[in-house]
């Protein structure tokens, strides 16, 4: 089964705004879920992640594309 | 023993992402407690900005301190937005500001009040903050501690365990939650007590920000802010207005408009995201700045706005630069100036 995937656009947005924002939009989503966010502040290369992984969801991929971030996310089942 | 056979006490720790908030998180956990920390994003906070804007800050690692202080520790961190309601503190403080225009003890009395609201919510038992006695000069005093105590709702279930020896026992330890003498009695200004903890539980590379916590401790923010108020005739602004303060050379050449000129291409790539708010000046007979003119302008005042912005780019001894001018509408024309000298552009300008 393919797994449901949103897309979020954090793009223009400065740390922590893009993380704010992927926290907000994974708290209405459910297990198992996917969430692509699109980003053009570089931190959130690291601070998404980082949030990820103290949060218990698994970041799947990052790439970049025009200049901007990709960052495809697994939103994990435990912590909420 | 403390915490056993009993239900596990739960505490949301108020996490900067300096070193006193994670050490008071620490201590705490070391008790048995479950700690969770938060953070308040006011939309002045100091993480990352401009570092992720400027080109020539990127090879530096960039981290988001609050993110990392999380990770080390082992505690989930929520980020609460607290930007709308933010403006009622930094507008119009009860109690004042300190050297700029950083009104810490409401916003302190602000922060601690939202944990409580996030605590009640989250069933959690009480607060934690990294504050020590009087280590800051307006908002660290023991009188404003029970100030902040007070007015946030807190009371008693406020913990500042790096100086909770300094105060009357809390909630949590009066409860044996958590045991009084494995606290802190740290006071005043040196960081000394706090350094020796963090080598105890083994912390190493935190962050040691100079100053506050957020941008409205610095001087020159601080007087860009108040420019911004003054111009608009009214101590209001937008996320968007507080951010751009962190961003480019700003010059007030007129009452009336103020040019905001990128210093270099991050800057520039960033101020192109305003484009549809703001009248947008980019030079292109020459490599040079974009910048935007915040204000009602006429014909003469763009004109001006050009000639500036031209002194800025690499065609500042040219006879002429051609620049775009964009409407935030999207419709563009071109402008054909003659630079400014160095001894036009008056120093008062700056802000
Ligand atoms: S420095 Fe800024 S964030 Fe820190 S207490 Fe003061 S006003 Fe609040």
């Amino acid at each position: 089964m393919v797994p449901v995937r949103q897309r979020l656009d954090a793009r223009h947005l400065l740390c922590p705004l893009p993380v704010i924002r992927v926290q907000d939009r994974i708290g209405r989503m459910a297990h198992g879920e996917q969430l692509e966010v699109l980003c053009t502040d570089p931190g959130a290369a690291s601070d998404v992640p980082a949030w990820c992984r103290i949060n218990g969801h698994r970041v799947l991929g990052i790439r970049e594309r025009d200049g901007e971030l990709v960052i495809l996310i697994e939103v994990g089942g435990g912590k909420r | 023993m403390l915490n056993t056979m009993s239900e596990q006490r739960k505490a949301l720790a108020l996490i900067s992402g300096g070193l006193d908030s994670m050490l008071a998180a620490r201590v705490v956990m070391e008790q048995g407690i479950h700690v969770e920390g938060v953070n308040f994003y006011t939309g002045f906070c100091v993480e990352g900005h401009t570092h992720a804007i400027r080109k020539r800050d990127r090879s530096r690692p960039k981290r988001n301190n609050a993110l990392w202080v999380a990770e080390q520790l082992g505690i989930r961190l929520h980020f609460v937005d607290v930007t709308e309601q933010y403006k009622g503190v930094v507008i119009n403080p009860r109690y004042g500001y300190g050297a700029n225009l950083n009104p810490c003890l409401d916003c302190k009395c602000f922060m601690v009040g939202k944990a409580v609201e996030w605590i009640e919510a989250h069933g959690f038992d009480f607060i934690i903050t990294g504050e020590v006695v009087g280590q800051r000069p307006m908002s660290q005093r023991r009188d404003t501690m029970r100030t902040v105590a007070r007015e946030s709702g807190a009371d008693d279930r406020l913990l500042r365990p790096l100086c909770a020896k300094n105060l009357p026992p809390t909630l949590p330890e009066r409860e044996g939650w958590v045991d009084r003498e494995r606290l802190y009695g740290f006071s005043g200004r040196s960081r000394k007590p706090q350094m020796a903890l963090a080598e105890r539980f083994g912390l190493s590379d935190y962050a040691q920000p100079a100053g506050g916590c957020c941008f409205l401790t610095d001087e020159a923010y601080s007087r860009k802010l108040a420019d911004l108020w003054q111009a608009r005739g009214s101590r209001e602004y937008e996320l968007d207005d507080i951010m751009l303060l962190k961003v480019g050379r700003h010059l007030r050449p007129r009452p009336h408009f103020k040019l905001i000129i990128g210093r270099e291409e991050g800057e520039n790539n960033f101020l192109q995201g305003f484009r549809h708010r703001f009248v947008q000046l980019r030079t292109v007979s020459h490599p040079g700045p974009l910048a935007l003119i915040d204000g009602e302008t006429g014909e003469e005042d763009r004109e001006l706005a050009a000639r500036i912005t031209a002194r800025f780019s690499s065609g500042r001894n040219a006879q002429q630069v051609e620049l775009r001018l964009e409407e935030p509408q999207g419709a563009q024309r071109l402008l054909r100036v003659a630079p400014m000298s160095a001894e036009e552009v008056l120093p008062e300008w700056y802000l």
